[in-house]
């Protein structure tokens, strides 16, 4: 009890910090205000009856994001947006459009909903550390990969000798969330996955000791062992690879997907790819990667 | 379709699990609920009031507040159980305070003369309870309790979000893998718990037909 005491004092401290900052930042943006800026273009210019025109011609978006994921898409009780390295490309793209970022309405997807928001049209785009696979490129389209990652463990700091890595599972038990492939991954790896709700959830049961370990992409880990440096540590080597797409529907819109790949493009090349990182994934000290090749859009 | 066949294995897993908490849960709260009404029926005040505070408390509480303070309080408090105790646990506790409620209902239904039958020819509370009252009361209680346990079989699921990989966790892993058979996973693995359940109530028939005649 005390100590969660002294774990809310230090959140509601870091928060008045946050909020004392944010009033000193600059026009009145909701305290976020270390993200690179996004460029909005004036009336860009589109081909009749495109989904890139519908969306520019609308002057909004709808981005599904994830928001339990610091440093890719996370929102924390009371935050007016979401923030992290997914979030800020959402903006870019809608930047391109000609579509401010106070014109897009950030939704929440979870893994197991992305592919029928896509197809009922509750979000026009997907930036949810979403993986590229077959399976889901069969339905709905995937432009990417825009960033690569793998799968790590996360252990309590205390334990960083004893699971050194994915060669140390064996019949240990690890959570990550219900029905990812993360969790099929470790159990194939030999350990006893653990399915929760969220990754939050996960997280807090290793933190609490009640599970020894946490797994899914390092790109998430490292947004919470930058949360609590001292508490929690990134182990091993990655043991898989998780390419992120940019979901979008119908899957044979060939010209949307080449806008997604042209604006992904010019992030990467105008830097702003790099400064995006830097501010969201690259707080936990790693340093920025190169962005991937993307795929050509068949 | 296919994808129902090809993972099969994972699926009758999931379904075991599933089946494991089912039973060993339902036993639990049916020793823990029964002992319970006979709490509340008992002539001791103090042994009343405990068995109603439980009632009210456990039956208003939402099951998944039950489990997060099962799965996340008690590492808290360093004390640890794997994660089907806690399941087991979370889903006892709630099912015992509906369990309480049939069979109090049922002690209910069993003439009241009965009991006092059992008492002038010397018998204890206990005795009366155990001898005369419950077997009778346990006979009228088969459909509600069915509920209960068909109940039960479905907050089995609610597990899934606290790592247990029952029949749910199953779906949400296949679904991930494979969305494009969404229609098929979910029918396939609602015509599961259809089948418990038919279990359940197909049993709960035989005894109530079985029984009836004595009555």
């Amino acid at each position: 009890m005390r100590l969660r005491r002294t774990r809310a004092t230090l959140i509601f401290a870091a928060l008045t910090t946050a909020m004392a900052t944010g009033a000193c930042g600059e026009a009145g943006e909701d305290g976020e205000s270390s993200g690179p800026e996004a460029e909005v273009v004036e009336d860009p210019d589109f081909p009749e009856g495109s989904q890139m025109a519908e969306y520019a011609d609308a002057g909004s978006i709808t981005i599904g994001v994830k928001t339990d994921q610091p440093g890719i898409g996370f929102q924390g009780a009371g935050d007016e947006a979401p923030t992290g390295f997914d979030i800020e490309l959402g903006k870019y793209i809608a930047g391109q459009l000609g579509i401010p970022e106070d014109d897009i309405t950030w939704e929440e997807t979870i893994s197991d909903n992305r592919e029928p928001f896509l197809q009922q049209d509750r979000v026009d785009l997907v930036l949810a550390s979403y993986s590229i696979t077959p399976e889901r490129r069969a339905i709905v389209g995937q432009m990417g990969p825009y960033y690569a990652t793998g799968q790590q463990l996360l252990v309590r700091e205390e334990d960083k000798e004893d699971i050194t890595g994915v060669d140390d599972v064996n019949g240990v038990e690890v959570c990550s969330v219900t029905g990812s492939t993360s969790l099929e991954q470790i159990e194939e790896q030999g350990g006893v996955g653990r399915g929760f709700d969220t990754y939050s959830e996960c997280v807090e049961q290793v933190r609490s000791g009640a599970i020894d370990a946490m797994t899914t992409d390092g790109a998430i880990l490292l947004g919470y062992e930058a949360e609590t440096p001292d508490e929690l540590e990134v182990v091993g080597d990655e043991f898989s690879e998780e390419l992120y797409g940019v979901g979008y529907f119908p899957k044979d819109d060939t010209d949307f997907c080449n806008f997604l790949r042209d604006s992904m493009q010019k992030a990467i090349d105008d830097g702003y790819w790099a400064d995006a990182f830097e501010a969201t994934l690259g707080e936990s000290g790693i340093d920025t990667p190169e962005a991937p090749t993307m795929d050509e859009c068949a | 379709m296919d994808v129902l066949f090809e993972e099969w294995r994972q699926i009758v897993d999931g379904f075991w699990e599933t089946i494991q908490l089912l039973v060993l849960s339902g036993l639990i709260a049916t020793v823990l609920g029964t002992l319970l009404a006979a709490m509340r029926v008992a002539p001791v005040r103090m042994m009343n009031a405990i068995g109603t505070s439980y009632v009210n408390v456990f039956r208003n509480t939402p099951l998944v507040v039950l489990f997060i303070l099962v799965v996340f309080g008690l590492p808290e408090l360093d004390i640890q159980y794997t994660y089907f105790e806690k399941a087991v646990i979370a889903l006892s506790v709630y099912t015992a305070a509906f369990v309480c409620e049939a069979v109090r209902s049922g002690i209910n239904t069993v003439a009241t003369g009965q009991a006092e039958a059992a008492r002038s020819i010397g018998m204890t509370f206990t005795q009366t309870l155990g001898r005369v009252v419950l077997p009778q009361a346990f006979r009228a209680v088969v459909p509600p309790l069915a509920s209960v346990f068909i109940a039960l079989t479905k907050n089995t699921s609610v597990a899934a979000g606290f790592g247990i990989a029952d029949a749910t966790a199953t779906l949400s892993a296949l679904l991930n893998n494979d969305p494009q058979a969404a229609v098929a996973l979910f029918v396939g693995i609602g015509l599961g718990y259809v089948l418990i359940v038919a279990v359940i109530s197909t049993g709960s028939h035989l005894l109530e037909r079985r029984w009836a005649a004595a009555r």
